[in-house]
């Protein structure tokens, strides 16, 4: 075995260490559950041993299953599936199955099997414990966590923790951790009925092992003839309120728009009427169901893949090297500016923070002392650590402390003069190598370079508010910024854990173009007596955060009002007026309703409380509508408006990858997450099939949905938006890791001739010149 | 085809479908058996001429499970030779189990049936029985599956009927049954229910509140507001149905919704030869019936589409219906049928209805089929039509003609 050591002591106990090597982290891989298959099979048979410890040889204990080889690994099957449903199916099925089977052989192996958690374990790692007799968690690791994060990427935790967890704690407990990928430290596990026991980590073997050589018995309870589900199953008087309430409360937080929550729901309710070895079964079935969701596929793609790669700086241009950002200037300490010296100071970045007085630069460190006080008021943070973190802000109006910063943001006021003389009072200091990143949200940032000596080095860097809480940053390209720049602003961006995208410097940028495309239809809907709360709602089941009216009071309708009158200002006669025009000067001249922040917008704001404005019905032009729309029409309309501004800034080359692209949709602006993104949603229905329903929507309802003559071509070819934007799957390292049959395979489908009898490095070399 | 004949129809008093009332100390069987011997004695009836008995019983567990009709068939001591059905149609069975009978009439098959139902709920009360609809996930997250309440509340919302309609709805109904049991209206057929040793236990509907008004309903706080709105929040599953609703108005109680009571009746159906065989004259006509299938969130507005079908069948529109009947589940369902048939509320539930008596449900449907018999021939009408909204979004009608 590779991956695990068995040794047996004199009471003839097996010690099972898992110890992948070459790795930092153990993981389920195929190699590791046949592996489990071999271990398990010993110690059922070997008479000298006459129970098991398992734990892990490294901090942590096991992180589930590898994702992206488990995307990987079906796709085959998947073409199989196409062809031959029965038995494609069944052999997906199969594989699957195999971490069930033999998680399901430990559990049965009739001696007792002990897991000493000594760190982390998730998903599978966590199921591997579960299928164990009893399990004792380390009381003293910091970062011991127990949960699944499956339900996070459209998926269910597929090796029994659907089953064994309700078995165990009943399904209202069980809920949390299996819908919301809840997780648990040590001492909550035990008080739920998930752990034995917690004890510090030198005894935790000892423990697991006293443990074993008290049970020499030892069998699951679902496994005894008298087993009852806790908390009652679906037909027992106390079951049934609960086994009912629980779809009402799925569907009230997903509108139903992410698969795996009906699918967890399904494998409880359906598996907690059977003996477990049906209920895995089940789970497993309802496992395959959701690996074969586009949805799912998307969500892993997205939020997992792509995410992992583009927090890692994965926008990087491939001729520049990561480097260390140690001390920036944030000049203008305003809300934005604050908010960037906080999450740079939490990072352990040296943060000299400017503003025009002194006052000013400390109001804005102070909302680092008011965070952090907050988190070491709960708990989450040390005092030490937090007056370390103040210690690293410098609140000053002295220009002279930049002179060895490695970059610098700039966030004062969108005026452009004053952004030009701040420009060079700090390049007169900071040193010829540091960036100088402005964030805009509106202004080109090729306008604002012209004010800069060094515009190779000029940059913006787009945050969104509150800085602390928005996962996004766009990296703003003007037309002399250099790679080196956009490098250095994303070894910033993936130092204070943002999820950097690099985007060209034109008007709104990405996110902001495309979010205004989704609060426009929100007028445009309801300048057409759409019913305002159908409106919102629509919006909401689409899977968008708020509605349209909602987000506009959130940002601001008198903001809206002025950006209006400076656009008309900018294009004079050349303006076009659209249905929100009169909406929005009515609400600010006529109404005096500015949104959240003076109480009345399209909504009545009364503490936390709020509700629709009644007279919202006079923008209607010709009325409320008699025929109201469908839902699934105002989805469409929601979701379209929103992809087909996106897929305009692609083939605008605003945005060059749809990696990027989704995930600025997702954390920039919330765009319906279960989709993967306002690209992988264009993909998701297909290209050919979106433009015709753009088409239908275009006609009903107007020019906002014309979609860019590129996307015409591509449904015409049948091509995808990530067939054509998307970077090569394949690299040196990943080509190298697979078989060379594969490699042959790729290179032959490719066009490429290339035998297995071909040197396979040779083979490579000719499928990445190909690309 | 035969066509099918109404020669008699009963029902017992419906006692409150709780631990206090009157029924409650006797069992389902024996209500249901009662009934077939008060029938077969009315009637003088040669049960061995009657093929079948169906009857309607939504909780067919415990003492109402394992086909409560043929045991109630035994137990009346009726001829061996006649068989036993017990059927669910959730409110609708009883009305339901009356065209089944019909049918077999009307298709020659059999030639005289027994339609009718019975309910415990002080025995077995609502949701005993279980079933997969509100637990399920494939059926009740994916299919948007709410309470009843809940979805009468919505009919409400979006129809457009406030508290006080439902309210004024549910005194005129309290209103219009008392004057019925003042004047004798329900006399033809009431039988009293007997204790074990034969004296009577029960002689008159025992739910009824006849002195109430819009000020005593006024106090009654609504029933269905918690769990649509709190745990687990029934009213965000009907709102992601139905958007274009900012929040359900959650008009009903206690007071406007129908109460909860046990009951049994019968009606007795055959050809005209049948009839004629057992010297019965026939009270009425079955005119043609109809079930159908309706959004099944929304559940409750099924009257409106199976009385057009069964208008359809007959050939008939809603002008040509004297006398209509729709149970009086909840108000807004009422109030709704009313509303999209424009039917005045003076030929509907004319004698009250189960807002007042209460809704026994298996054993409804065939109660107010007999309430309509006794009405045509006591105001000497000619025609109408009985409905009931039903569970998982459905309706089922029956059109009859008084000869």
């Amino acid at each position: 075995m590779k991956h695990f050591t068995l040794d047996t002591d004199k009471d003839g106990i097996a010690l099972i260490t898992f110890d992948s090597p070459k790795r930092s982290m153990n993981v389920l891989s195929q190699d590791v559950i046949s592996e489990i298959g071999e271990w398990v099979a010993k110690i059922t048979e070997d008479e000298s041993i006459k129970g098991a410890v398992i734990t892990s040889g490294k901090k942590a204990f096991c992180a589930g299953a590898n994702l992206e080889e488990l995307g990987g690994q079906f796709e085959s099957v998947f073409t199989e599936i196409a062809k031959d449903e029965q038995a494609g199916k069944s052999k997906l099925f199969d594989m699957v199955f195999r971490l069930n089977a033999v998680f399901r052989n430990l559990e049965t192996c009739g001696k007792p099997v002990a897991c000493a958690i000594n760190g982390l374990a998730l998903g599978g790692g966590f199921e591997l414990a579960l299928a164990c007799h009893a399990r004792f968690a380390a009381s003293d690791d910091p970062k011991l966590r127990l949960g699944f994060p499956e339900v996070m990427v459209g998926l269910l935790p597929g090796a029994g923790g659907t089953q064994r967890v309700p078995r165990m704690i009943g399904l209202m407990n069980a809920a949390p951790l299996l819908l919301q990928a809840k997780n648990i430290k040590a001492k909550e596990a035990v008080s739920m009925g998930l752990v034995n026991a917690a004890v510090p980590q030198s005894e935790l073997i000892g423990a697991a092992k006293a443990w074993v050589l008290e049970n020499p018995k030892a069998k699951q309870p679902w496994d005894a003839d008298k087993f009852r589900f806790p908390g009652g199953d679906p037909w027992t008087a106390q079951g049934f309120p609960m086994f009912a309430g629980a779809p009402v409360m799925v569907r009230k937080e997903s509108y139903g728009n992410y698969p795996a929550m009906p699918n967890i729901l399904k494998a409880v309710y359906e598996g907690c009427q059977v003996p477990m070895d049906a209920a895995l079964r089940i789970e497993t079935r309802y496992f395959c169901k959701l690996l074969q969701s586009r949805k799912t596929q998307n969500m892993i793609r997205s939020l997992f893949i792509s995410k992992q790669a583009i927090d890692k700086g994965g926008a990087r241009p491939a001729s520049q090297k990561p480097g260390a950002i140690n001390k920036i200037g944030v000049i203008g300490a305003g809300f934005m500016g604050a908010g960037v010296a906080y999450v740079s100071a939490m990072a352990g970045i040296e943060v000299v923070l400017i503003d025009r007085d002194q006052e000013g630069a400390d109001k804005g460190k102070a909302l680092t002392e008011k965070e952090q006080a907050k988190r070491v008021k709960r708990g989450k943070q040390s005092q030490e650590k937090m007056d370390a973190i103040l210690a690293r802000i410098t609140a000053t109006t002295d220009y002279a402390l930049l002179s060895d910063v490695d970059l610098v943001v700039e966030a004062v006021f969108e005026n452009s003069d004053l952004k030009a003389k701040i420009t060079k009072m700090a390049e007169d200091v900071i040193p010829k190598t540091a960036v100088f990143g402005s964030n805009t949200s509106t202004i080109p940032i090729s306008d604002l370079a012209k004010a800069s000596s060094r515009a190779e080095n000029f940059i913006g860097i787009h945050f969104f508010s509150p800085v602390h809480k928005m996962a996004l940053v766009e990296i703003i390209k003007g037309k002399e910024t250099s790679e080196y720049a956009i490098s250095r602003a994303l070894d910033f961006a993936t130092r204070i854990k943002k999820t950097p995208i690099v985007v060209e410097g034109t008007r709104g940028f990405y996110a902001n173009r495309c979010v205004m495309r989704y609060i426009n239809e929100g007028y445009n809907m309801l300048s057409e007596g759409v019913k305002p709360t159908l409106i919102e709602q629509g919006a909401r089941m689409a899977g968008m955060p708020v509605g349209p009216l909602s987000l506009q009071d959130e940002v601001a309708i008198d903001l809206g009002y002025k950006i209006l009158q400076q656009t008309k200002a900018d294009l004079g006669n050349h303006y076009v007026e659209g249905k929100m025009d009169p909406i929005i000067t009515a609400m600010i001249e006529k109404h005096d309703r500015q949104g959240r922040k003076n109480g009345k917008g399209f909504y009545d704001y009364n503490g936390r409380e709020k509700s629709l404005w009644p007279e919202l019905g006079q923008f209607a032009i010709d009325g409320i509508l008699e025929n109201q729309p469908s839902a699934s029409e105002v989805k469409d309309r929601i979701l379209y408006a929103q992809s087909i501004e996106a897929a305009r800034t692609m083939a605008e080359g605003i945005i060059s990858d749809p990696r990027e692209a989704d995930l600025g949709s997702i954390f920039g602006w919330g765009f319906a997450p279960y989709t993967g993104g306002a690209i992988s949603f264009i993909d998701m229905v297909g290209i050919a099939k979106f433009v015709e329903r753009a088409d239908e929507l275009r006609s009903a309802y107007g020019e906002q949905f014309e979609v860019p003559s590129l996307l015409r071509e591509m449904g015409a070819s049948g091509e995808t938006m990530y067939g054509r934007f998307g970077k090569p799957k394949h690299t040196q390292a990943s080509l190298s890791k697979m078989l060379e049959v594969d490699v042959v395979k790729l290179a032959n489908a490719m066009g490429i001739d290339a035998k297995v009898s071909d040197l396979k490095a040779d083979t490579i070399a000719k499928i990445l010149a190909a690309r | 085809m035969t066509t099918a004949y109404i020669y008699d129809a009963i029902r017992t008093p419906r006692g409150k479908g709780k631990k206090n009332g009157s029924l409650h100390e006797i069992t389902a069987l024996s209500l249901a058996s009662q009934q077939l011997e008060a029938l077969a004695e009315r009637n003088d009836l040669d049960t061995s001429k009657v093929d079948d008995v169906i009857l309607g019983c939504v909780h067919q567990i415990k003492g109402q499970g394992a086909d409560i009709a043929r045991s109630a068939v035994i137990t009346a001591n009726w001829d061996e030779a006649c068989a036993g059905l017990s059927i669910n149609r959730f409110c609708a069975s009883g009305l339901e189990a009356v065209n089944i009978a019909a049918a077999k009439v009307m298709s020659g098959m059999s030639d005289m049936v027994v339609g009718g139902g019975v309910e415990s709920l002080s025995r077995i009360p609502m949701g005993s029985d279980g079933g997969a609809m509100g637990v399920d996930p494939s059926i009740a997250f994916d299919h948007h599956i709410i309470p009843q309440g809940i979805s009468a509340d919505l009919i409400a919302t979006k129809y457009g009927f406030s508290r006080d309609d439902c309210d004024a709805y549910a005194v005129e109904s309290q209103k219009r049954t008392a004057t019925s049991w003042e004047e004798g209206r329900f006399a033809k057929s009431i039988v009293p229910v007997k204790d074990q040793m034969g004296v009577n236990i029960l002689s008159t509907d025992e739910h009824m509140r006849p002195g109430t008004d819009m000020q005593s309903l006024g106090s009654l706080n609504p029933s269905f507001t918690a769990m649509g709105q709190m745990m687990p929040g029934f009213d965000f599953v009907a709102l992601q149905k139905y958007p274009e609703i900012e929040t359900i108005n959650h008009v009903h109680h206690a007071g406007n919704s129908s109460g909860i009571v046990d009951g049994a009746s019968m009606v007795l159906v055959g050809s005209e030869q049948a009839g004629k065989d057992q010297n019965l004259t026939p009270r009425a006509r079955i005119r043609s019936f109809a079930e159908i299938g309706s959004e099944p969130t929304i559940m409750l507005t099924g009257p409106e589409f199976v009385a057009a079908k069964a208008l359809k069948k007959a050939g008939m529109t809603v002008d040509d219906i004297d006398l209509w009947e729709i149970n009086e589940a909840f108000a807004s369902v009422v109030l709704r049928a009313m509303q999209a048939m424009d039917i005045p509320h003076e030929k509907m539930n004319v004698n009250g209805g189960a807002i007042a008596m209460g809704h026994p449900l298996g054993a409804t449907g065939a109660m107010i089929i007999g309430t309509m018999v006794d009405e045509l021939e006591r105001t000497n009408k000619k025609t109408a039509l009985i409905t009931l909204c039903v569970g998982g979004g459905m309706g089922s009608a029956i059109i009859i003609e008084r000869v």
